[in-house]
């Protein structure tokens, strides 16, 4: 077994019992923060899979700056009520189980019947290459320049969304 | 190299660093107390061996012996945990600071840092923005009002300071062109030091770093006045030991980094004029970082000591308003200067 496999398992475990444990908690503060974990050990799977860049992004994005406003929220509204919402109406439980199946089926559709080797027949010298911070950033300034300005413009409007309706709030 | 011995080195390397800062944590503990006894013309701890060098061992022991309380409402498991996130994080970030130049030890080439990442200053920003749940989580588990008011002000002054030491860092990544931080300490070779060549950048970065390791004049997260001790007023015992250990050890870790990305890393500009033989000039170089290492922390004791706490609509208008156009400013000299003078 090569240190690849046995990174894999662990990092793939982590990340299932966590994912689980997400779920099934009663605390949301206690899922929020099985969800980071559960990051991380995905941004391990990214590295051993030489996507280094995006392995670093989604610890500095995901984990270290959206979840940290879950939180916020989380905190801040003390969701007492929202516990309780399965209680008043248990039917509801029934739409959560079927879009999960839903999904469950459509990811397994997506593993089982597509070929992975497809299109993609990348030495392993040169998907470490693609994974490099220096050729991401190539890409994006030369063949992609024209969708990344238009990302960087539409965060941009939010931006100015977001201050707008903060602003209001004070009037 | 085989991979039995780059693990060895590996954990050499490891075990050296770790010791080096905790010694080096408990004695600046030791050295806050004495500069501020100076500032104060007081005399500082004089009693614990000579000149008081053995009273951080001392506050060891009664922190060890010093009963554990956790509070009725606190979150038990989170409680433990935060002070551990908080440790975790300020001690492996300086795996990637590297502490001297490329040495022959042993018949072996030794880089002098841990792990030689292609992207360490990312890998440092990443860790820097985990840190915020060791105190927010510390601030909430505790289940009392002044501590999740220091915990919900830690986490948003630390994400307020990171956008401009992001961007005061993308200053120093343009003249690197490399996220490797050894290619960046060599790319300040003579005097091309970063703090010499864009001084916005370094001021805006040295004042983020002082907010980022909640260091007065921005320790808001435990002002004593309004929060009898922010997020750790419940702590007690090793923990909150842990917590204190991890502040120091963080003003370590941003040190190094100051001296990593703006004063030149362990170079002693032109010092291979002097032709002195390769095993002094290693030993200098490591001299050298560890001294500017050290005059970065004495300015982080010094500041402390002489200015008083921001409030917090200040601190949030000097982050916002100030330090991010500021380093938006040093992106664009720094642009300039490549154009011009092709640096």
């Amino acid at each position: 077994m090569t240190l690849e496999i046995v990174l894999f398992v662990i990092f793939a475990l982590v990340c299932l019992v966590s994912g689980i444990l997400m779920v099934t908690r009663v605390n949301p503060v206690i899922s929020a923060l099985f969800l980071v974990v559960n990051f991380g050990s995905l941004a391990g799977l990214y590295l051993t899979l030489n996507a280094q860049f995006i392995a670093v992004a989604q610890v500095i994005i995901y984990a270290g700056a959206i979840m940290v406003f879950f939180l916020f929220v989380i905190m801040l509204i003390n969701p007492e009520h929202e516990k309780r919402f399965l209680e008043y109406k248990p039917q509801l439980k029934i739409f959560a189980v079927a879009i999960a199946v839903l999904v469950f089926l459509q990811i397994a559709y997506i593993i089982l019947f597509s070929k992975p080797s497809e299109g993609v027949s990348r030495e392993v010298a040169a998907s470490v290459k693609a994974g490099t911070i220096e050729q991401i950033g190539r890409e994006l300034f030369t063949k992609y320049v024209l969708p990344f300005e238009a990302v960087g413009y539409l965060l941009l409007s939010a931006a100015i969304g977001a201050l707008v309706l903060a602003k209001k709030k004070f009037k | 190299m085989g991979i039995g011995e780059i693990i060895l080195i590996s954990l050499v390397k490891i075990l050296l660093i770790i010791s080096l800062l905790f010694l080096t944590v408990s004695y600046l503990t030791y050295f806050e107390r004495k500069i501020s006894a100076w500032v104060q013309n007081r005399i500082g701890p004089n009693r614990v061996g000579w000149k008081g060098l053995l009273q951080p061992f001392a506050d060891v022991f009664k922190l060890m012996l010093k009963e554990d309380i956790v509070p009725e409402k606190a979150d038990r498991i989170i409680h433990l945990l935060a002070p551990m996130i908080a440790l975790f994080v300020a001690f492996s970030t300086f795996a990637v600071i590297p502490f001297g130049p490329e040495v022959h030890l042993f018949g072996y080439d030794i880089p002098l840092v841990v792990a030689d990442v292609n992207m360490g200053v990312l890998f440092v920003l990443a860790l820097t923005s985990l840190s915020v749940y060791g105190l927010t989580l510390a601030g909430w588990s505790s289940g009392s009002k002044y501590s999740l008011l220091g915990g919900i002000r830690s986490s948003a002054q630390m994400i307020s300071y990171e956008i401009s030491m992001g961007f005061s860092i993308g200053g120093v990544l343009l003249l690197s062109e490399s996220l490797r931080p050894i290619a960046i300490v060599e790319s300040q070779s003579g005097w091309m030091w970063n703090a010499i060549v864009q001084p916005i950048g370094f001021i805006t970065f040295l004042v983020s770093a002082f907010a980022e390791t909640n260091r007065l004049p921005f320790d808001l997260p435990e002002a004593e006045p309004e929060l009898v001790g922010g997020f750790h007023t419940e702590y007690s015992s090793m923990k909150f030991a842990a917590f204190f250990l991890s502040e120091y050890a963080n003003m370590i870790i941003a040190s190094g980094l100051i001296v990593t990305l703006y004063l030149g890393g362990w170079q002693i500009p032109y010092i291979d004029l002097l032709g002195l033989p390769s095993g002094l000039v290693a030993l200098l170089q490591v001299g050298a970082f560890i001294f500017k290492l050290v005059a970065i922390l004495f300015f982080f004791l010094w500041v402390r000591w002489s200015l008083p706490r921001f409030r917090y609509d200040q601190l949030m208008n000097l982050g916002w308003k100030v330090m991010f156009p500021l380093s938006l400013i040093n992106i664009i000299w720094v642009a300039l200067l490549i154009m011009i003078f092709g640096l």
